[in-house]
Order: structure tokens, then sequence, then C-alpha cells
């Protein structure tokens, strides 16, 4: 048998020591918040090192670095149970309590088990969450199809009002700043649809005017896209991607502890 | 007589084209082509790789006939007998061999095939000489020499950050500007005080392995420590089950931090759903509902940016939002009444806290941000003067 050291590794390092950890957190208190510090410190440490380090153990298909995200979908897995008991226990609560909007709770809790319940049906009688041999729908697949991805795309749909409401709240002219998105924005919304050529239509002396018009309109909407639009997206991606750098070096080192509700001397 | 004669030609006759007959299978076919050999064949272990690779690479022969290609054979141990591994295009001049057991020794064969009458599997036809690499054998390494600029970079990048830490701690003090979001942040909390409502705070869609999430986290953290405070309610709905145990620990550590551990609850950070619009209808039905007086969209969001942002706006709640993409943002800034933009959303942490510590790192950040502006103006004076070795130093691979 191999000795695998990456796997073994890990699991000193996220299993052991978390372990350990807590046994001697009952006895020093003090501990217990820097448990989860040197956990975050080796998780944060590990995918960057299999960056530069292409040892099988570290960055392999079986090494570390892969393997810890294969981890990472396991404790999701478990943290998902953890937000399933969340959402039963509040809404139980909810209507128990019959605090203010409780029917809506108990159509979560209709909705959550009787859907869960037919997908666990359809597990224990092999016919599966899909289609059945016929052609026709499992109950799972009926529930998906006509009302969950019906109301899915009701709420996508209502992105399209939402956009306009605050497009007419931005585009006023309070200042000058207001004033130059205003124009840049009538300019580039102009630039992509042949709007002169429509309005110019029935008036065919005007077409070919409206037509070199337009195409200025497009060249100042690229330039507008490229050049000043482009500059500043890339100064924010720079200064954020430091910034995420700065941040993740902070987590990494155990000086940012935010995260952890840990502040100054906690 | 005239029979005899007949009978004596004919005989004459056959015995003549019998050897006719039997020599015609055994003429000798024309001659290959001749077909030219590659050169400068090496076979090497892939450098700075995780193994299980080998390098090959040639040189191509000057000229090649029409349709020809290179063919690449391997032989391993005990058999040694040479298997095709692949037909190359000419021109391409190397190849990876994916298929290598590491530490097994191989031997590479390398050929010109001209491609005029191929077979069914279409790599017959005539051959050139064949180049035979010594034996090679392939194993992970220490190091990726491609990356070296990248660890130089980030070597640089790390001791600006931790000796302005080191500065920091010496008491030195630290000029950061004014950031109207984060001022802002008690603001809001103390308007929902007084109001007597509710703070909901959104920590992004993504899970905890986005830095947007452990950053809007490490806010809550902060919001938590407010709210405990001033004993104001708090809702942190979750999209992410790992971001819904973070923030749980964040929330419940912050209240026991401030010793109000009393007014914490677990409904306080609840869990919604994993689908993304369903967790938008839910939030948006809580706005409308329960109308907080303070929302915090901080994190990373996708279309559901604008829905939530323009229900919160239309709720008349105060709205603090922070993104460190640039696709959301215009949506924030039009619909917010403050957004924390870029890099803001990282130095929230630091900037709420106050701690030297934390706030020398933002001084190094700024340090590495002028070292990169004055990289990147010398590597704009050098390209546009044609000195195209500056762009090798600073490709990343």
């Amino acid at each position: 048998m191999n000795f695998d050291l990456g796997r073994v590794t890990l699991v000193a390092l996220f299993a052991i020591v978390p372990i350990v950890g807590i046994a001697l957190g009952m006895r020093a208190p003090a501990l217990r918040s820097k448990i989860p510090v040197l956990v975050a410190f080796f998780a944060g440490l590990i995918p960057i090192v299999s960056l530069y380090i292409p040892k099988d153990f570290m960055s392999g298909d079986s090494g570390m670095s892969p393997r810890l995200d294969q981890w990472l979908i396991i404790v999701a897995a478990f943290a998902l149970l953890l937000g399933i008991t969340n959402v039963l226990s509040v809404n139980n609560r909810k209507i128990n309590r019959r605090e203010p909007g409780w029917p809506y709770a108990v159509v979560l809790l209709t909705g959550l088990l009787v859907t869960g319940g037919l997908g666990i049906y359809g597990a224990i009688s092999k016919q599966g969450i899909g289609l059945l041999p016929d052609g026709s729908s499992t109950p799972f697949n009926w529930i998906t199809v006509y009302v969950f991805q019906s109301l899915q795309s009701t709420i996508f749909a209502l992105l399209a009002f939402f956009m306009a409401s605050a497009a007419v709240r931005a585009f006023r002219a309070r200042n000058t700043e207001a004033t130059i998105l205003l124009i840049a924005g009538g300019i580039v919304m102009a630039g992509r649809v042949p709007l002169l050529e429509f309005l110019a239509a029935p008036f065919p002396p005007l077409q070919p005017s409206a037509a070199a018009a337009s195409q200025g309109l497009g060249k100042a909407t690229e330039w507008i896209m490229n050049i000043p639009n482009g500059a500043a997206q890339s100064g924010i991606i720079i200064g954020a991607a430091l910034g995420g750098a700065s941040m993740a070096i902070r987590v990494i080192l155990g000086i940012e502890r935010g995260y952890l509700g840990l502040g100054k001397g906690d | 007589m005239r029979a005899t004669a007949s009978i004596f030609l004919l005989l004459t006759l056959l015995l003549t084209a019998a050897p006719a007959a039997a020599s015609a299978p055994q003429t000798t076919p024309p001659p290959p082509p001749e077909l030219p050999a590659a050169s400068d064949f090496k076979a090497v272990d892939r450098p700075g790789d995780s193994g299980k690779a080998i390098l090959l690479t040639w040189k191509d022969p000057a000229t090649l006939p029409e349709g020809a290609m290179i063919e690449v054979r391997r032989a391993e141990p005990p058999a040694d007998e040479f298997m095709t591994l692949k037909m190359v295009k000419p021109g391409t001049e190397r190849f990876i061999d994916s298929k290598a057991e590491d530490g097994k020794t191989y031997r590479y064969e390398l050929r010109v095939r001209g491609m005029e009458t191929p077979d069914s599997l279409g790599i017959a036809g005539a051959v050139g000489p064949a180049l035979v690499s010594d034996p090679v054998s392939s194993h992970d390494n220490w190091f990726r020499p491609e990356r070296t600029n990248s660890l130089i970079a980030n070597l640089i990048f790390i001791t600006l950050i931790l000796s302005s830490i080191a500065a920091a701690r010496s008491g030195k003090p630290i000029f950061i500007r004014r950031i109207a979001g984060l001022n802002a942040v008690d603001e809001a909390i103390g308007r929902a005080t007084e109001l007597g409502k509710k703070v909901l705070y959104v920590p992004g869609i993504q899970s905890m392995d986005d830095i947007q999430t452990i950053a809007s986290v490490a806010i809550l953290g902060h919001v938590a420590r407010a709210t405990a405070r001033y004993g104001t309610d708090l809702d942190v709905p979750n999209k992410d089950p790992l971001t819904f145990v973070s923030a749980r620990e964040a929330v419940k550590a912050a209240y026991l931090a401030e010793g109000r551990p009393d007014l914490y609850r677990e409904d306080m950070v609840n869990y919604v759903t994993y689908d993304q619009f369903a967790f938008t209808a839910t939030v948006s039905a809580r706005m409308i509902r329960e109308k907080p007086a303070a929302i915090f969209l901080v994190g990373y969001f996708f279309a559901e940016s604008l829905i939530l942002a323009e229900t919160g706006q239309s709720t008349g709640a105060i709205q603090i939002a922070g993104q460190a993409d640039p696709t959301q943002l215009p949506f924030f800034v039009a619909t917010c009444d403050y957004t924390l933009i870029g890099e803001e959303l990282y130095a929230a942490g630091a900037y709420l806290s106050r701690e030297p510590v934390l706030l020398g790192s933002m001084r190094g950040q700024d340090f590495a941000k002028a070292l990169l502006m004055v990289v990147g103006i010398t590597g704009i004076v050098a390209v546009s003067l044609g000195a195209t070795w500056f762009l090798k130093i600073v490709q990343t691979q």
C-alpha cells in the first residue's frame, strides 16, 4: 500500500488539529479562537503553494489542493443539512407563534415537504426524478417544470421593469456627473439600436443622412465603451484584485478575523 | 512433319511463357520516395508539472512532401517494441505524452510518414529514417519555473503588506481616506434603532470560497456588534449553506463579544434556499412585508442585484451595497444610497475596526498599487519603443 502524503497531511490538518483543538479548548478557552485561525491558515496556504509546487502530493490529480476542493463540497453538503434544519425550525416557530406572515411559512413548509417527499419517493421507487420510460413526467419533474421553473422565469422577468425604473432614476440630471451620465447613456442607447434609420424611414430624402449619423453614433458608442468605460473598469478590477489579495493575506495570517466574529483582543 | 513442328513451337512457347508468368509477382516494387528525417529530437520529463508527462521536441525537415505527417512512437519495457502514439502535423514540432507512468523508462521514435497511400487506420505509407530518443522517465517537480515572475511579484506584495503592518504596530499614524459608504454603516443602524425596525443584511449569493463573501461576513461581524450594542433586530437571509454557517458563527460571536448573548436568536441568521431566484423572491418579500430600516447588500451578486436593490429602494430603507466585480456595480450605484466599489469592500473590515494592524495592511496595499502603476507605465513605454522583452517578463502562465 502506497503512503499518500497529501491525504495524510489533509487529515492531520483538517481533522486531527480541529478535534484536538476542540478538546483542548474545553480546558483553555483562549484556544477556541486560535484553532479556526489555524485551520484558515492551512486552507489558504495550500492552494497558493500548489500554484508554485507541482509535486503530485500537492497539486496532482489526487493532491492536496484538488482534494481540498472536494472536501469543500462534502462540508457544503453537511452545511445544507444544517440549512434545511434551520428552515424547518424557523418556519415551524413562526407558525406556532402565529407571527405576522405565518401563512407564508405554511406554504413554504408544504412546498419543501411535498417536493422533498416526491424526490425521496422517486429515489426509493427507482422512478428517479426525471421522465418515466413512457416519456411522461414523474411527479417531481412535473413540479419542477410546471411550477418551479415558471416561478423562476417570473422573478427573472421582473428584472426588465426594475431596469427601466432604475434607469429613470439614474438619468435624472441633478448635477454635473449625472448630466454626463445621461448624455453618455443616451449616446450608447442610440448607438446600439438603428433609431435614426427607423425615424427617417418615412422620409426617403433623409435616409442617407440618418444612416451616416447612425454610423457616427455607433462609433461614438464603441469609443465610450472601450476607452472611458474600459479604463474605469480596468481601474476597478486592478484595485479590487489587489484588495482581494491583501484581504486573503490578512485572513491567511489570522490578522483579519472579522469573518469569525472576532475583533481586537478576542 | 508440319504437325510435329507446330507441337514443338507450342511447347517452346509454353516453356518460355511459364517462367515469365511465375516471375511476375516477384517484380521489384517502385522504390519509396525519399522522405527526409526530423532533427534535434529530444525527449525530456515535462518541466514544472505534477508528473505523468514527457515532452518531445524536434525540428521538422526543411521540405516535406504534401500530406506527410510526423509519426511519434513509444517503446516501453519489457517488450521494448515501438507502438504508434500519435500522427502529428508538420509545424507542431512538439508533443506531450500525457499517458506516461512516473518512474517507468520509455524510448521514443520519430519518423516522417508519407500519407499518400493510407490504410484503414490512416497510418500507412512510406516512412523516412527514424530518430530514437534517449531513455526517459517522468516524475513530479518541485517548482514551476514559468511562474517565477508571479512568485516574485507575490513575495514583493507580501513583503510590502507585512512591513506596513510592522510599521503600524510600531505606532506610526496611518491616514486612510474617508469612505462614505462605511461612515454610513453606523448611521444606517442608528436609524433602524430609532425607528424600532430591523436591519437586513444579505451577504451575497456565493459561498465562502469567494473572497468577497469572506469580506462581507467580516463586515457582518461589525454590523452585528453594532446591532448588539444598540439592541436592534438583525436579519441575515442566506442562499449558500456554507455562508449561512459562517454568518451564523460570526453573528453569534459578535453578540457574545459585545456581552449581549441574550439578544442573539437562532433565526437572526437564517437559511432560505439554494435557488437564486427563489432566494430573491423571499428576500424581496421580506423587504416589502417587514420594511427594514437599513438594508446591506454586500458580497457577490448576479442578476438578482437590481431586483433586490430596487425593491429595497421602494420601501424607503437606507441601502448600503458593496461589490468588487464591476458587472453589477452600476445597478447598485443607481439604486442604493451608498456603494462600496471594488477595493473599498475589502477595506471595510480595517476601516470599521480601526485596528492599526489592519490599517497597516491597507497602506501596504497602496504601496503595491503605486508599484504596479510604475510597472504599468514602464511597460507602456517599453512596448511602445518596441522592447517586447518586457512582455515576456510580465507574462503569466
